[in-house]
């Protein structure tokens, strides 16, 4: 290898293709027709009789039906969290106009993000081995609820054979996951599936979220999760996410197909360890995030928030906010607001929803919130703004300390 | 390609059969089987009930009350193993940068053991559908999340970069590596903490693993239970366990005079898209990844040294990986020895791709390879050179680790000396 100033460009990664569900629309186009306009999806839990329960509301998917997009032999080995991620995956196929069939199999992967693997699955299977027996066990519960699940699945499905992968960083682990996506794209892979959906929303999930302490017990929908409040109390659990078409830019133009965005910049780091009086690290992260993109805090358009909902987190994370771009220096925005924090899909569906902010020319709004003023934010609020979105940093944190940010650029 | 390459300077073993490296080591260099029947709980009416278990006290390994109460064992092993990792590595914390420092750690099933013993409380005994919530641990979010498990870790190293859990079913702990090996090359750390833990010896996974019959009903012998290559093999031995390297940057290792284990050389990692569990018998997606990961690491098939084999000890696998290797190494597949250690420490899913990865580095070290247990009548149908029973002294200064997992997924590791090749 020569020593000599050979650093060409990194190729560009682009998104071609979204296919998003969450909690106020299912398909890319109701969610975008709901969240621009800031319509609320957040109610009390259906799935199961919450009464028992301190918090009760959830951001919870109506109107999918599984078997009307997948066959009906996968019905019984899938958790619903796999039944929505493969119908995403089919959706963002779809939208990015790209047929697996006229890939070569190795030319196309799938990395996707977990936080707690097919958890309804697994607790209706731990039910039947504790109240009935090992023998009652299904035979799909040795990979129905493991974190790989959705990889596998979609793999196999689409005939995708190149480099997969899951990774796991709590809320945070949706955008390590595009930014596999975009290192294996980098080495030489066309096209990956890429993002997260996550659907725990069971009673054992339930008392599992209930136990990190950090859910709303607030029994009002529209005060419940309110991020950057004085009266925030933690947030309201929701399920879905987004699954992405992500290709190499040169090949998503030989092919005709039209570019969302670039995913321009990547970073992640992880908050000292609990009494060590360092920094946390999610300015870190988006300070390499935007060098990574090689953007300046000037020319970032819109932030959209982590938005914890838990005021010490709220705290820091203003702070960082304002630290890089000045008080009330950018665009703030949290159209989590309206569906709930949905685990590993968040940051993926956050990052479909700034690139379609960036084609329409619209920030979507942050819904209940009030925020303190002390916070020094410009968020979004009660209405979509208008403005012309180029450039927009993704912020997501994770249980234990994890903090990813992602640049999303729109193309020329 | 910036050019930088990748170190392991530091290697923490946690393995059926003894606590620590030179344990794990001990024991794979005699030929011993750490397989016996299942003694942490009452598994009489499992069909396969044995497994490979070790005999870990958590506290005597050094960690305080606090963290027992609120790890997993699984989260247990991997801390022990990271700090032997880097005592290993000679690096201390004033060495390093924090936010230069990464962790990422391979887990098939997180915290199964954790998540099936509270179920078993909150639901009292599968009764409860809406199960209590005023009984569950008040570490429950961090058994429902196995991100944990790397966080734990971080704090355990003081990192503060890129810190995560890579989760592939059972290739997680050869993923796990790669991903470090990739955060290091592209310079986003310098340092990372990598490998995998799984402890999933509990009666869910023994329910699970029954219903398909992937595991070996061989309760009447379980130290001969794991019989990869074998003619009489009839399903793996489930194990747990975990293993952690110091990851390094080449250049930065040789400065302060590390000793370097083996570089990372290649890593590749591709899926069959065929079926969750099922495998085709021709081994073509593992074949791939093997080629792309010597390829990666420029090292012809005919130097391969030694291959350490997935080798689980089911019917399909075995003969999946044998057509995999005469597929990607031709006529040396035949040449070269191949061995499976988890004919000793058995399958601990997620973990055992980063202890068959410490087992490799090993053998370059002590120019050993590790045998395959109990292979003792042969199968027509896997005729390569499986290292029987004996461990066989055989310089190794290059060698292919590969693995095999639900969901489809193929990966394959080449270990190298740094020496032999030119940069």
């Amino acid at each position: 290898m020569t020593t000599g100033v050979t650093t060409s460009a990194k190729p560009k990664v682009v998104v071609t293709g979204i296919g998003a569900a969450a909690p106020n629309g299912v398909g890319t186009h109701d969610y975008w027709s709901a969240t621009r306009v800031g319509r609320n999806a957040i109610g009390r839990v259906t799935r199961f009789d919450p009464t028992p329960y301190p918090a009760r509301l959830a951001g919870e998917i109506t109107g999918f039906t599984a078997a009307d997009h997948l066959p009906s032999r996968l019905l019984p080995q899938t958790d619903r969290m796999t039944r929505i991620a493969l119908a995403a995956a089919d959706w963002a196929l779809t939208d990015a106009k790209a047929d697996p069939a006229s890939f070569d199999a190795y030319e196309m992967g799938v990395i996707t993000a977990s936080s707690s693997g097919g958890f309804e699955f697994g607790q209706n299977e731990l039910r039947k081995l504790w109240s009935m027996g090992s023998q009652h066990v299904s035979a799909y519960q040795s990979f129905a609820w493991f974190y790989a699940v959705n990889s596998g699945q979609i793999s196999i499905r689409n005939g995708m054979k190149g480099p997969s992968g899951v990774v796991v960083s709590d809320q945070a682990g949706g955008l390590d996951a595009l930014a596999q996506a975009r290192r294996q794209i980098r080495k030489g892979t066309p096209l990956i599936l890429s993002g997260s959906i996550d659907a725990p929303i069971c009673p054992w999930g339930w008392v599992a979220q209930l136990a990190g302490g950090r859910l709303s017990t607030v029994e009002d929908p529209e005060r419940a999760f309110v991020p950057f409040d004085p009266d925030a109390a933690g947030h309201v659990p929701g399920e879905g996410g987004a699954i992405l078409v992500m290709e190499d830019a040169e090949r998503a133009v030989e092919r005709g197909a039209r570019a969302y965005g670039e995913l321009a910049g990547y970073g992640a780091t992880f908050d000292p360890a609990p009494g060590s009086g360092r920094e946390p690290g999610l300015r870190r992260a988006a300070e390499l995030a935007m060098a990574d993109a090689g953007v300046a805090a000037d020319e970032v358009d819109v932030v959209f928030a982590d938005a914890a909902g838990v005021p010490e987190l709220d705290r820091v994370e203003a702070e960082v906010i304002t630290g890089l771009f000045g008080p009330r220096g950018v665009p703030v925005t949290a159209p989590k607001t309206m569906i709930g924090r949905l685990c590993s899909g968040a940051a993926p569906l956050d990052v479909a929803t700034a690139l379609l902010a960036i084609e329409e020319g619209l920030i979507p709004p942050t819904t209940n919130t009030s925020p303190d003023p002390g916070l020094g934010l410009d968020l979004v609020l009660h209405q979509p703004r208008p403005a012309s979105v180029r450039t927009a940093l993704v912020l997501a944190r994770g249980h234990g300390g994890f903090n990813s940010a992602v640049v999303v650029r729109g193309t020329d | 390609m910036s050019g930088r390459r990748v170190a392991i300077t530091g290697i923490g073993v946690t393995a059926p059969g003894g606590v620590g490296t030179k344990a794990f080591w001990d024991l794979l260099s005699h030929g011993r089987t750490a397989t016996r029947a299942i003694s942490t709980f009452d598994a009489s009416g499992f069909r396969s009930r044995v497994a490979a278990e070790i005999d870990f006290d958590p506290e005597q390994s050094g960690l305080s009350p606090q963290q027992v109460r609120r790890m997993d064992r699984a989260a247990q092993l991997a801390v022990v193993s990271a700090r032997e990792a880097v005592s290993d590595s000679g690096l201390e914390f004033v060495d390093l940068d924090p936010h230069r420092t990464g962790v990422t750690i391979g887990s098939a099933v997180g915290a199964t053991m954790g998540l099936d013993q509270e179920y078993r409380v909150v639901s009292d005994g599968g009764r409860l559908e809406l199960v209590d919530h005023r009984y569950a641990t008040k570490h429950l979010y961090d058994h429902f999340v196995p991100s944990s498990f790397s966080a734990e870790v971080a704090w355990a190293v003081g990192a503060e970069g890129p810190v995560s859990v890579v989760s592939t079913g059972c290739t997680s702990g050869i993923d796990s590596v790669g991903h470090a090996v990739e955060l290091i090359r592209e310079g986003t750390a310098d340092v990372v903490v990598a490998g995998a833990t799984d402890a999933p010896i509990s009666p869910i996974t023994l329910a699970c693993f029954d219903a398909i019959k992937a595991t070996t009903p061989r309760d009447d012998d379980p130290a001969t239970a794991s019989r990869p290559f074998d003619r009489s093999r009839n399903g793996f031995v489930l194990g747990e366990g975990a293993a952690v390297f110091v990851l390094e940057e080449l250049g930065a290792a040789l400065r302060r005079g590390a000793h370097v284990y083996a570089e990372v050389a290649g890593y590749a990692s591709r899926c069959n898209a065929f079926h969750m569990t099922g495998l085709r018998p021709d081994g073509a997606e593992m074949a791939e990844a093997i080629r792309v990961a010597l390829d990666e690491a420029r090292v012809d098939p005919t130097d391969v040294d030694y291959v350490n084999a997935h080798g689980s000890g089911t019917k399909q696998n075995d003969r999946h990986e044998t057509a995999a290797f005469k597929r990607a190494l031709g006529e040396h597949a035949r040449r070269t020895p191949v061995s499976s250690i988890k004919s000793m420490v058995g399958h601990s899913l997620g973990a055992i791709g980063s202890i068959e990865i410490a087992a490799s580095a090993l053998a370059m070290e002590y120019g050993v390879v590790p045998p395959t247990a109990n292979l003792r009548t042969p199968d027509p149908e896997c005729d390569l050179d499986y290292v029987p029973i004996t461990a066989r002294e055989h310089r190794t200064d290059t060698v292919l680790s590969v693995g095999s997992g639900f969901g489809g997924f193929q990966s394959a590791i080449v270990l190298a000396r740094p020496d032999r090749r030119t940069p």
